[in-house]
């Protein structure tokens, strides 16, 4: 016997939720416990008061189990929404790297120049070594640290992915 | 205004709230709580001589009195013994609030004595939960606790409160209108829903109520206006095991649970249906038999409190969010303002009576000196259904033929885990719904095996003078179990016979009940007799046929149409996609 899986579709997802102690547990949790999918999650606090987080989360899940995902997320006491950012239509998304590279001579200034072509900025520099900060999609992210791989990547920190819906509405 | 301490906050709070009677079992985190119970007079405890019992009979109590159950225990073991009852109660949607000790707040997370992260372990088995760490919020987090309990999909939270809130003090403000900032059930369908919905209904040809414990959560005017609803349709209605009662079975258009041991023309009509209307129901595996073979050619509505049970397996033509009665009481308003005249069923009729007289719940009688357990169960409902018992079961062949043999008029009557398939809940079910009920007639029909899950608590039957009657089906084999090694893996009985049993009529004796055996046919109405007359618990043992199955039964991995009856001789094994299925 073999165990067969649904065909999956990335989806983005804003959730707003109140923002009390074990609340990231209760969504992450939900996530294992019903066996979906996390391919990023962030979470940040959104309010003057601090009441309110936002948490986007990437996951990729067959039609039938994203409808499931959304309705069993909506469920959670202390949820005030959900969207699905991917479905309901034209939205931005964005991820922020710090990528460390080190070189010298060629190396260097080649990281540098392909550093200006992604527009990512020196934030910090010794005489072997940047940090970069690149912001972008995911797919360009990945891009720059594969250039970067060749010209001398030593590690890297992403936030994954936040997302917002374009036009005048929230959410 | 005086300041009070956590542990009397506590208490006054759940007085403002209505609560009568708590279950529970004291400990070291939970000593000021305890004090404060001994210093009044208005909450009753019932102390249980395990924690599991105390969740059980909150939910027993909760499930016949409608009121939400109360569970009082101490930290770690008490928490986590609480926790099969507690997801038990998240599986039936059954209002729960359980209270848990912790240790003080400068002790977490320090494996301190008796600790456990009660919030993390319950945090998927509670419909929510909290951690108090401010005597100050404790009072209003009580209140929003039962607030979420009862209202919209019912379901147990849990307050963990550590000792040194129980000790603390502070300001207590009494209970007012809760306006939860996130948490707002959706109780009324919109009305042109409503329209679509009787549309759909008054055009449908074979059209079937599909109903379930929603209705029985509800409300008792949830189950007459089913009754209002099957009486202006004429439709035919069948129920999911956590729904029974909510229909009389006395109705000539009851077709009897359907499901896994339900009736044929309950799942046939459900095969052959136009439309199919779910209320208060959730398209379990149990229920649905093979997915991609169910239900064919019906258009599926379903209605549902809870928005994630909605198109979770079966995919579903119109679905509405709303509390089942709600949408009842608005679906008969509707149909008697449009004056529909009762849509002709008659062919469809005809065709159920056809499955009807397939008499899938008929059993071979045996030789006249040994009981069949259907039988027993039958003669059980012959000498008390005129005193509308409260039945609970445990869980296994017994408690499925309960189910299709005892038959029942109104809600909550019927206690049994249905969902998570708990054995051992049904004697502190019982305990539960007695003190829900002083007056009622409450029964257990369990089975050797269950029973020995919580026997312990024969002694809180007896401690409180509670006449809860035990009728065991004693087949001497974990029978369920059985049945499905002789389907499945030709009858290797794995660790399924029942053996070094105890003396049932002794051990009852031991803890002060009456205890009575039934050996063979000629002794079956007159146990039944002598257990009814006793004024206070008995514990029976009968004696069944040891080999009996339980049919009809749709086998894991097939559909409503495959299934196999009482004469169909079956015995084998099963492929792997079936054996991997529960």
């Amino acid at each position: 016997m073999h165990i067969k899986e649904e065909k999956a579709e990335r989806h983005t997802l804003a959730v707003i939720v109140d923002n009390e102690p074990g609340i990231l547990a209760r969504i992450a949790g939900l996530f294992t416990a019903r066996g979906y999918n996390i391919e990023s999650l962030t979470v940040s606090e959104i309010t003057e008061d601090k009441q309110v987080s936002r948490i986007t989360i990437v996951t990729s899940a067959s039609p039938h189990v994203l409808e499931q995902i959304v309705a069993q997320l909506d469920r959670l006491v202390p949820v005030h929404k959900v969207r699905d950012l991917t479905a309901e239509g034209a939205h931005v998304e964005r991820e922020l790297a710090l990528v460390k590279v080190r070189g010298t001579g060629e190396a260097r200034i080649e990281a540098l120049r392909l550093a200006e072509v992604y527009r990512a900025r020196v934030v910090d520099a010794t005489i072997s070594s940047f940090v970069f900060e690149v912001t972008g999609g995911t797919e360009k992210i990945d891009k720059f640290v594969e250039l970067m791989n060749e010209v001398g990547l030593i590690e890297v920190a992403r936030t994954g992915i936040v997302a917002i819906s374009r036009g005048k509405d929230a959410a | 205004m005086a300041e009070k301490s956590g542990a009397d906050i506590l208490v006054e709070a759940l007085c403002d709230l209505g609560v009568e009677v708590v279950f529970g079992y004291p400990g070291g985190a939970v000593l000021p709580i305890y004090d404060a119970i001994f210093k009044q007079k208005r909450l009753r405890h019932i102390l249980v001589r395990h924690e599991q019992a105390a969740t059980h009979a909150a939910e027993g109590y909760a499930r016949s009195t409608g009121k939400p159950g109360v569970v009082l225990v101490t930290s770690g073991p008490g928490a986590t013994n609480a926790v099969t009852g507690i997801t038990d109660a998240l599986m039936d949607s059954i209002p729960m609030v359980v209270i848990t000790g912790q240790v003080a707040t400068h002790l977490i997370g320090s494996d301190a004595f008796q600790e456990a992260d009660t919030v993390g372990i319950t945090r998927h088995c509670t419909k929510h939960n909290y951690l108090v760490k401010d005597p100050a919020r404790l009072g209003a987090t009580i209140h929003e606790a039962f607030h979420i309990a009862t209202s919209g999909r019912p379901g147990p939270v849990v307050i963990d409160i550590p000792k040194d809130v129980q000790v603390a003090t502070a300001k207590y403000t009494r209970p007012g209108p809760i306006q939860h900032k996130t948490y707002r059930p959706q109780i009324k369908a919109d009305p042109a829903v409503i329209e679509q919905l009787v549309d759909m209904l008054a055009a449908a040809e074979r059209p079937i109520l599909y109903t379930g414990g929603g209705i029985i959560n509800s409300g008792p005017a949830a189950s007459l206006l089913l009754r209002e609803l099957a009486k202006i349709t004429g439709a035919p209605v069948t129920s999911t095991l956590m729904g029974l009662g909510a229909f009389p079975a006395s109705s000539p258009q009851w077709l009897g649970m359907l499901g896994m041991h339900g009736t044929y023309e309950a799942n046939w009509a459900m095969n052959q249906a136009d439309l199919i209307l779910a209320l208060g129901s959730r398209f379990d595996d149990r229920v649905t038999g093979r997915l991609d073979a169910f239900a064919p050619n019906a258009r599926k509505v379903h209605v549902d409190i809870d928005r994630s049970s909605i198109n979770k397996t079966v995919r579903i033509d119109l679905g509405i969010v709303a509390d089942v009665g709600h949408v009842l009481e608005d679906m008969v308003r509707v149909w008697k303002a449009r004056q529909h005249p009762k849509p002709d069923t008659n062919e469809w009729w005809r065709r159920i009576e056809g499955w009807r007289a397939v008499k899938s719940l008929d059993f071979p009688e045996g030789d006249g000196k040994e009981i069949m357990p259907q039988r027993a169960i039958r003669a059980l409902w012959e000498a008390t259904h005129s005193q509308a018992p409260i039945i609970t079961t445990e869980v296994g062949q017994h408690q499925m033929w309960a189910a299709q043999h005892f038959d029942f008029e109104a809600p909550n009557k019927w206690l049994t885990s249905g969902g998570l398939g708990t054995m051992g809940y049904g004697l502190p079910a019982a305990i539960g719904a007695q003190l829900g009920n002083p007056k009622a007639l409450v029964i257990d029909i369990a089975g050797e095996a269950s029973i020995q899950m919580n026997i312990q608590e024969l002694a809180t039957a007896t401690q409180y003078r509670l006449p809860v009657k035990i009728f065991i089906l004693n087949n001497e084999y974990m029978g369920m179990v059985r049945q499905w090694q002789e389907l499945t893996y030709e009858s290797r009985y794995s660790e399924s016979y029942s053996d070094s049993l105890p003396d049932f009529v002794k051990l009852g004796e031991a803890y002060g009940w009456k205890g009575i055996l039934i050996e063979e046919m000629s002794q079956l109405d007159g146990g039944i007799a002598d257990m009814l007359a006793h004024d206070g618990p008995v514990i029976v043992d009968c004696r069944v046929a040891k080999l009996a199955n339980c049919f009809p039964m749709i086998p894991s991995g097939a559909s409503h149409v495959e299934m196999i009856l009482q004469t169909d001789k079956v015995a084998g094994t099963l492929n792997d996609e079936a054996k991997a299925l529960v």
